[in-house]
């Protein structure tokens, strides 16, 4: 048997909560199941497969599924299920959902501080930044919904007796890899921009730290973000993202998450069906700062739109 | 081309006062645009820096007119050694001169490069004409003009590029690889080079190797303009030719216009590089008419969308949804039209459907319109004489097509229109997104509100809304799904030539 690095052998070891709980000892604190998040419920993987979640010190914090290419599959009919309802919802509406997702993370605000300490073995003060930031990033594009359009929407003038304009209308399903190692801030600041404009999201969790990306999920889940936005698979990359890169009725993969090591084969599948590919920066993940104001911006709207271009004649 | 069924035909009607078979009202007089201003050399070497050269070692081909099939000239065979050489020409001129200077001096050559081709115009057009098969009426009104406005338009760009994206700084790619297909060679070449140009990039073009000879013509344009050398470098030469250029290291930018197989091919090509990439791929376009259209008005768009330039061009309207309560009349207004069109010599200014690009592109029309008769559609084709020689292919409709068949899921690029019903406007959009293409879509009513709905509900790049097949270099064209990513046209187009990012690491 082949062993991932995250799989390697640990003696068994009792779960501790992420959060930091269960040290007072008077009390047996009740774990969380952590489980996938398909068209607005939340399975346990089909396969009935887990891999254990440890802590940046080496403490087992829990088991998460790990997903499978059926799942992928589930989670992509979802999104394409969900794709024309969420993109006909209005802009207004959108906006007024993403802003909620923020209401409800800064009501778990402590929540996602001790699993991002616990996640990325950050300190506190860190944490608390990131998981700020990772806040007023869906407000920010929160924002963006009802306006993206006027900034990449245009009126043509062309030479002719012809009203001519054009429109972003969102791609479809867009798969995301979401960052390895920032865990949430860097999994909001891909899929915000992604969701923001109406596509449906299949997001395949960072491997070694997904416990803050389920808790976002559950989220999602009660902050009207109707079932089959966003859907999310904890696993291995190496058995998903091909799944998901090769999937034919996925339009677009967001692989900035991805090693830029594997960016060859994976741009390779998604040609298949043309997917539009957003690949890895240069230098991975490890040069991007995700606090700067860089890390959002309505050009990462635009690289999950499509622009529709109309025509009508002019005349009485 | 015997077909295995014979097609119901119809003469043209008498009321049209055109030949009808039996009797003849009066026959149209041939009205050839001549050809003796134009000179075609016997052989054109690659343009690499400002020069003709053989290429190396030295191998050429031959380039037929598809409407006589007669030799015009032979064209360089690039090697991989010559693709090396042009690749290396565009990034010395890149770095040296073109991407130095300011964007008004840029315009300038920019501008000069429209005049000149408005003052060319007619001799493009002839060479247009002799070497892809399309009529003369289309390449004079159409490829010519567009060609050059589109250089009108982006030269205005050049020196405005900092107003065109807000927040960033907008910085040339490097060397553009460009690979265009011979359905509008020369309309293609400006759609590639006009805001490679503008946005300060250098450019290898390869034009389709059975249509090089307006963009060498071009590059005589170039010479003409005083352009820097290496500014625009085009070879000639097979498929593998351009895969070679697509893979070359040095090269920052793909842009490719044509078959959707092929665009993938390069995607796979240019996988887990750096390079930015543009796709125009195939489509398969849906053109759904209701029945408060103005069926008249439609009849001509219709024909328009199916039978311009051969039905060869990738927005075709191929896919004809009509809604069942006015499938009786249209049908047979679309059948009396289509018996009215001239088919024949290019180069007569009253044809209205031309050559066929290569014999291998009317085979292929054959072979698609052989399985449509196997798989039980009906097929209608006018009863009009085709000329002895050349590729020439009888404008062709089908009815009772249904949604499986090969004609009505297939890019046949030809001049072959599935006919389809529909009862609501659910239905159409149904059976017109059902594809895997999304390059173009046509829609025919009356009503607003009903041409709103459908606009938004098609999942396609262009719609046109009781017109169709309308170019403009302001307005962005492009495909949704397997139809491409990118845009070519406006300020979207002028994206595809640009590094926006933060960093200056473009993807």
């Amino acid at each position: 048997m082949r062993r991932a690095s995250v799989l390697d052998a640990r003696p068994a070891a009792p779960l501790v909560a992420a959060g930091g709980n269960g040290t007072g000892g008077e009390r047996l604190p009740v774990l969380k199941t952590y489980k996938l998040y398909i068209g607005g419920e939340f399975p346990r993987t089909e396969s009935g497969r887990a891999y254990e979640i440890h802590d940046a010190r080496g403490r087992l914090l829990a088991n998460a599924c790990r997903g499978t290419r059926k799942d992928i599959r589930d989670a992509v009919r979802a999104a394409r299920k969900a794709f024309p309802g969420w993109a006909g919802r209005t802009a207004y509406n959108r906006s007024q959902i993403l802003y909620r997702i923020a209401e409800l993370m800064e009501g778990r605000r402590e929540q996602f501080i001790g699993e991002v300490v616990a996640a990325e073995g950050v300190g506190r003060r860190r944490a608390t930044r990131l998981v700020d930031a990772a806040i007023d990033r869906w407000v920010w594009y929160a924002g963006w919904a009802d306006k993206f359009s006027q900034v990449m929407g245009t009126v043509n003038q062309v030479a002719g007796s012809y009203f001519n304009f054009s429109v972003p209308e969102p791609t479809g399903v867009v798969g995301v890899v979401a960052p390895e190692s920032s865990s949430l801030l860097g999994l909001v600041s891909r899929l915000a921009p992604a969701i923001v404009s109406g596509n449906c999201a299949v997001v395949l969790a960072s491997e070694a730290r997904p416990l803050p990306a389920v808790t976002l999920t559950e989220v999602l889940a009660t902050s009207d973000v109707p079932g089959g936005v966003v859907n999310l698979v904890t696993g291995l990359r190496r058995e998903l993202v091909t799944h998901l890169a090769g999937h034919m009725d996925v339009n677009a993969l967001d692989a900035f998450g991805l090693d830029p090591a594997q960016a060859e084969a994976i741009e390779s599948l998604a040609t298949e069906n043309v997917k539009r590919v957003v690949r890895p920066p240069t230098g991975g993940e490890a040069a991007i700062d995700w606090l700067s104001p860089l890390a959002q911006s309505p050009y990462l709207i635009a690289e999950f739109v499509e622009t529709k271009t109309v025509w009508h004649p002019i005349g009485a | 081309m015997t077909l295995t069924k014979k097609p119901e035909t119809r003469p043209a009607p008498a009321s049209w006062g055109l030949a009808a078979r039996g009797r003849v009202p009066w026959e149209y007089a041939p009205a050839p645009e001549s050809t003796d201003h134009v000179t075609i050399r016997p052989e054109y070497g690659l343009f690499i820096d400002n020069a003709f050269a053989p290429s190396k070692p030295r191998r050429t081909f031959g380039v037929i007119n598809p409407a006589t099939e007669e030799p015009l000239a032979r064209v360089a065979h690039a090697s991989k050694a010559d693709v090396n050489r042009a690749v290396a020409a565009a990034r010395r001129a890149h770095s040296t001169t073109w991407s130095r200077l300011p964007g008004s001096e840029r315009a300038k050559y920019l501008y000069r490069i429209a005049r000149i081709l408005q003052e060319r115009s007619r001799e493009f057009a002839v060479v247009e004409t002799m070497n892809s098969g399309k009529p003369i009426k289309e390449s004079r009104d159409v490829d010519v003009p567009l060609a050059a406005a589109h250089f009108f338009y982006y030269a205005g760009w050049a020196d405005k590029l900092d107003y065109a994206f807000p927040n960033r700084q907008p910085r040339s790619l490097g060397v553009a690889a460009q690979i265009i297909p011979w359905n509008f060679p020369l309309l293609m070449l400006a759609w590639k080079i006009a805001p490679a140009l503008a946005a300060g990039n250098t450019v290898v073009l390869k034009p389709a190797s059975t249509t090089p000879l307006t963009a060498y013509l071009f590059a005589d344009v170039v010479l003409q303009a005083g352009l820097p050398p290496g500014v625009v470098n085009i070879i000639t030469g097979p498929g593998e030719i351009g895969m070679e250029l697509v893979r070359h290291p040095d090269v920052n930018k793909v842009a490719f216009t044509g078959s959707t197989a092929v665009g993938k091919m390069i995607a796979q090509a240019v996988a887990g590089t750096r390079k930015k990439l543009t796709l125009e791929l195939g489509g398969k376009a849906a053109n759904i008419v209701f029945e408060d259209a103005p069926l008249d008005q439609a009849i001509e768009g219709i024909i328009n969308g199916i039978y311009f330039n051969q039905g060869e061009v990738c927005c075709a309207g191929s896919r004809l949804f009509v809604q069942e309560s006015v499938y009786e009349p249209l049908l047979d207004k679309l059948k009396d039209r289509l018996s009215t069109l001239r088919v024949g010599d290019p180069l007569d200014k009253n044809t209205d459907v031309g050559a066929i690009n290569s014999a291998g592109q009317l085979a292929k029309i054959a072979e698609l319109v052989e399985s449509g008769i196997a798989e039980g559609a009906e097929i209608f084709q006018p009863d009009c004489q085709l000329p002895d020689r050349g590729f020439f292919f009888r404008p062709t409709l089908f009815t009772g097509v249904s949604q499986s068949h090969r004609i009505a899921q297939e890019e046949i690029f030809g001049p072959v229109l599935s006919v389809l019903t529909f009862r609501t406007p659910e239905e159409a959009i149904e059976k017109a997104n059902n594809t895997p293409y999304g390059l173009s879509a046509g829609v025919w009513t009356e009503k607003g509100s009903r041409i709103f709905k459908m606009v938004s509900a098609m999942r396609a790049g262009v719609v046109w809304a009781n017109t169709f097949n309308r170019f403009d270099p302001a307005s962005p064209f492009g495909g949704y799904k397997e139809s491409g990513y990118g845009r070519e046209g406006g300020i979207h187009g002028l994206a595809a030539y640009l590094d926006l990012s933060p960093t200056g690491d473009a993807r």
